[in-house]
Parts: structure tokens; sequence; C-alpha cells
């Protein structure tokens, strides 16, 4: 073998964006490829979001709102709405962990690593595309809300900010997913440790139920969890109704303080995943 | 100069924890030549594999492929070698041309030329009439040639062949040894892992035994084969009371003194094939009645068997066994 193969010039973009788009190109392919697990992904939101609408919704009053209990359930389908937003984006990060750790059980991730190719592109492609396949997710779970009720009454500029806060928020837990997943021994402890964190992450917040009902000491976690927050800004940019918030700086500024959270949770997780990933298999 | 030559590694050492994985490992391998690393499980045939290849850093020792130290210059010795695991490492969602696609692009190859390449492995892996198909509807063969393939696209000097055939049936077997054995008559260096002693045999010029961490033989499987004495003639009579008499017969053609096992008498001899017809004509006067008789080589199982006092842990699936060592009279 003596022809050497041609390397093509240095992309404008840099090597790390070209090896993550192949990268996410390929786990894109994937969920074409499997049709079921896509499906399944747009079920379980659309799911949740007829068993809070009309199971628990006339039961969770939303304080400032619907004189009568017509009004009182409409109201709760729109607070509702942005929360299971929140929660199903939140979600996508479990499907990072079983992702990585499934390309960790079938030895991609080391022919990965002995590629050439730049550090950490795996894990670009992976959270990029976790988080693209939110598109479709939204957009089948605003069909959903707009059926049993959900208006959009804050502006399409708005809206789009909204939408583009909820896609942020997908990217950044996919980095906390894939971090879990490269720690995790084998894909089935993968996809139980990947969903253990988000029930009380998404539960302890006002995606469902206002956090001024929750007791004192729940009512600071909540507060300052990134998923209120995220659910609080959609909520006031889709201009559906918030109740009514207890005095906490985050729920004050829930659109900057989201952001923020969202910029320290990639720095913190991407630097880890970054490292794990140089020595998964190095144990 | 350590830099001309594909791999050199020098007291290697790995240690997971306690348990010391490799100890002092030395290992050279020239440009073009096959070399076999062979050894039981455990013996530290993987890790080796995977220190060569960038996957695992040494707790001791140099390594270097292709020049390149593996340790601090990551990135060109990537570019220099292919790797093949023990497992087939392709997305088994995509395509056999997706995946060749995907890796070439990883390696920043032209688009273009991936795409040619991609067509050419496909046609000489006999993948072409399923490389539109997604992998999951491959055979276990068909994986690994694919696997194979995929570290073929960017044209690797030197490839790490870490158990290639595990796990594979006889038919895919001797199609992927087809395989290897095309790259090596095209100048690839190639380092190959294996617990089956008829690959080592088959595939390597050079074959490096290794147990607990440490290389306990080397040579050519010849070399091997003669460390632990030549050939020996076998004889099988049909009246065991004639095995006396056959033993005295091969004393007359023998090096040594015969040994009588049941109906089978065996002697080391040194000559070859004249000696097996001075043999047969000699037991033929004496009026010896033979059912079988053979002059055997020792194979690489004795070899192991001498070296490390157990044999290599499990027995090679392959169909062929003694008689392809051994010549059949």
């Amino acid at each position: 073998m003596t022809t050497v193969a041609p390397v093509r010039s240095r992309p404008i973009v840099g090597w790390a964006v070209h090896d993550g788009f192949v990268v996410a190109r390929r786990n894109l392919i994937q969920s074409i490829r499997v049709p079921e697990s896509l499906f399944f992904s747009l079920v379980q939101p659309v799911i949740f979001v007829l068993l809070f609408a009309y199971v628990f919704g006339g039961a969770i009053p939303i304080p400032g709102d619907g004189a009568n209990a017509d009004e009182a359930a409409n109201a709760y389908r729109n607070y509702l709405m942005p929360g299971i937003f929140g929660q199903t984006v939140a979600f996508a990060a479990a499907a990072s962990t079983v992702g990585i750790a499934e390309d960790m059980r079938k030895g991609l991730i080391d022919r990965f690593r002995a590629l050439p190719m730049a550090h950490g592109a795996v894990l670009i492609g992976r959270t990029f595309a976790d988080a693209a396949r939110q598109i479709l997710v939204l957009a089948v779970l605003s069909i959903t809300g707009f059926i049993i009720g959900w208006r959009i009454t804050g502006g399409l500029l708005n809206a789009i900010y909204a939408y583009l806060l909820l896609l942020l928020f997908a990217y950044t837990v996919s980095w906390v997913g894939s971090t879990i997943g490269l720690s995790m021994p084998n894909p089935e402890t993968a996809s139980t440790a990947g969903l253990a964190w988000l029930f009380p992450l998404t539960f302890l917040s006002n995606a469902f139920v206002p956090i001024s009902s929750m007791p004192d000491w729940l009512q600071a976690f909540a507060a300052f969890n990134p998923v209120s927050t995220l659910v609080l800004a959609t909520r006031e940019l889709f201009g559906n109704p918030t109740g009514i918030q207890p005095d906490y700086w985050p729920l004050q500024h829930p659109v900057p303080y989201t952001v923020m959270a969202c910029a320290v949770i990639i720095a913190i997780f991407a630097t880890l995943s970054v490292r794990k990933f140089g020595r998964t298999t190095s144990k | 100069m350590g830099d001309e030559q594909a791999v050199f590694a020098e007291g290697v050492v790995k240690k997971f924890g306690d348990v010391v994985a490799l100890d002092g490992m030395d290992l050279t391998v020239e440009r073009g030549q096959v070399v076999g690393l062979l050894g039981p499980n455990g013996a530290g045939k993987t890790t080796m594999v995977r220190i060569l290849s960038t996957l695992l850093a040494p707790t001791a020792g140099t390594a270097r492929v292709s020049g390149f130290d593996v340790v601090t210059q990551p990135d060109e010795v990537r570019r220099a070698i292919g790797l093949t695991g023990q497992y087939a490492a392709v997305d088994e969602y995509l395509t056999g041309r997706e995946n060749l696609r995907m890796f070439g692009d990883l390696y920043h190859l032209e688009p273009k030329y991936v795409k040619r390449r991609s067509q050419e492995l496909l046609d000489s892996f006999e993948l072409s009439e399923a490389a539109d198909r997604p992998v999951r509807t491959y055979s276990g063969g068909m994986r690994r040639r694919l696997d194979l393939a995929s570290s073929l696209i960017a044209r690797p000097s030197i490839l790490f062949l870490d158990e290639p055939t595990t796990g594979l049936d006889p038919r895919s077997r001797l199609g992927m040894w087809a395989v290897i054995e095309g790259l090596v008559a095209e100048g690839t260096t190639v380092l190959l892992t294996t617990q089956y002693l008829e690959e080592a045999d088959q595939l390597a010029q050079d074959i490096v035994v290794i147990d607990h961490g440490r290389v306990i033989a080397h040579g050519t499987a010849e070399a091997l084969k003669d460390q632990i004495g030549g050939d020996r003639i076998e004889v099988t009579v049909v009246n065991l009371v004639q095995a006396g008499a056959a033993a005295d017969v091969l004393r007359t053609v023998s090096t040594g003194e015969p040994a009588i096992e049941e109906g089978r008498v065996s002697a080391p001899v040194s000559g070859g094939s004249t000696v097996l017809v001075s043999a047969i004509r000699a037991l033929d006067v004496a009026g010896i009645e033979v059912s079988d008789l053979l002059l055997r080589r020792p194979t690489l199982d004795d070899v192991f068997m001498s070296l490390t006092g157990h044999a290599a842990e499990e027995e090679p699936p392959v169909v062929a066994k003694r008689g392809r060592k051994g010549r059949q009279s």
C-alpha cells in the first residue's frame, strides 16, 4: 500500500465542528432507521399532555385565574403545556445517556478514539443530534396542545425565543446525559441511571404545580431549579398563565437565569465528559 | 534506528490497580511484516494492542508506532494505523456504505476519494450487494469484513487486528484469512493477536508467544516448532503384538529411542520424506502390517504446551486439524 489517501483541506468551521457534524448525521440517520424509537419518544409526551390535562387538570388550581370550573380547566391546560415542554426537553438527556452507553458496548467509542478526529466531536455530535430530535417532538407536542386548547398569545417572535430556549435546554441536559452515559458499565444500567435524576428534577419544579403550593424548603430548591425558570420563561414568552411567583431572583428573571444556568452546566459537563471520553476505557 | 520500524515497544508495563496486565513487553515489528501475538485469554494481547493504538496509556516503558510515540504523538499514530477490535465496531443502523463514508470523513479524507475507496473496499470484501442495506441485516462474517474495511479506508500502512476471527464460523474464518492474506500481499504491516494457533501459523511469519504479560518465545512458526524438537514418525500397527517389532524397525531409521503407546509407535527422525520411504520399506520387509503411518511436525499447540506448561485455553474451531500439518502417507 504505497498510495497515500488524500486528506481534505481544513474546513472553515474547523475540524471539531466538521467531525461533530459527521457524528450528528450518523445519530440522526439512526433515529430515522429506528422509527419505533422515534415514535415512542413522541407518544410519551403526548400521553403526559392528555393525562395531566384531563386527569389532574381540574384538581390543580392556578392562582389568579379561572372564575368557574371550565375557565379553570382551560387555564390549567395553558399553564400545563410549557411544563410538558420543559419536562420533555429535560428527558432528552436520557437518550444521550443510553446512546453513549450503547456505543461504548459496541466498541464504536473505541474505534472513534483510535481515529485522528477532533477530541469531543463524538459528544458534540451526540448532543447536537439529541437536541435536534427535539424539534420534531416539540412540533408534535405543540399540535397536541393546540388541539386541547393551548394558545400562543405572546407574539411570534417571543414564541420563537421560547422554542429556542427549550432547544438550548435540551442541548444542555444532553451533555449531562452523555457524561452519565460515559460513566455507566452497560446500557441497561445507563437506561435506569439516565432516568433516575430526571424525575425529581422535573417534578420538583413548577412544570405541573405552582411553586407557591410547595412547602418552604422545597420552594427554594424549585426556584433555583433551571427546569422551573425554563418553564416560567416559556410561559411568559408564549403568553400563558404563570401563576404567582415567590420572591426568588431566578423566578423574577427567568430568561437570563436559564441561559446562564445552561452556559454553566454545558461548561462543567462538556469539560467532564470530554475528559472522561479520553480515558473511558482506560480503567 | 527504531523509527524505521512499524512497531517498536520496549519494557511496556501496564497495571490496572494491583493487576499487572503487561510486565515488561518488548515487541518489534518490521515494515511489511506480519507478526502474530499469541497467548491464552488474559495474557495481555489486547492490552498491548490497545496501548499501541493509543487507547490506553502504558504505566511504564515506551512504545512507538511508525516512529511516533503513542503517548506524546497519538494523532500521528492514529493517522498511520487501522484497528479492528474483537467486536465488529460498526454502526448497525447505518448501511455498509454509510459506515465507510462516516469513517472516511472522520479520517478527514477527500469526499470524492472516500466514495471511490468505499466502492473499492465493498467490492473486494464481497459486500457490494449488501452495501446499501443497514448493517443489522448482515451476518457475523459480513460485519467483520465491513469492520476491517472501515479500518482500511485511509489505507493505513500498519494494521492492528485484535482477534479478527473470534466468534466466526469456520467458513467466515477462512474468508477473513483470505482477506488478510490479500492485504499482506499488498505490503501492509500487520500485528495480529489470536488465541488460535492455527491462525497464527496460517497468517504470521513471525510469532511472539506471550503469557502473563511477558514474551516467552519469539520466532517463525518453524523455528518455534524446531525449538521443541523436529519431525516424528508415527506408525500404527494392525496387530498389537507387532508393536515391539515395529519399534525395532523404526530404531534403524530414527534419531532417538522409539516410544510405544498401545498400537502406536513413534520416533524422532530427521530427513523428512526420505526417511518415510525407508521406514515403509523396512516395515514391509519385516512383514509388519501397518494401518497408518505418518510424518508429523509439531504443531503450535505442542509449542505452546511445552512453553507455558498449559494449553492455549480454547481449541481452534477450524475444520483443518492435524491432517493439514502432518504429511499423511
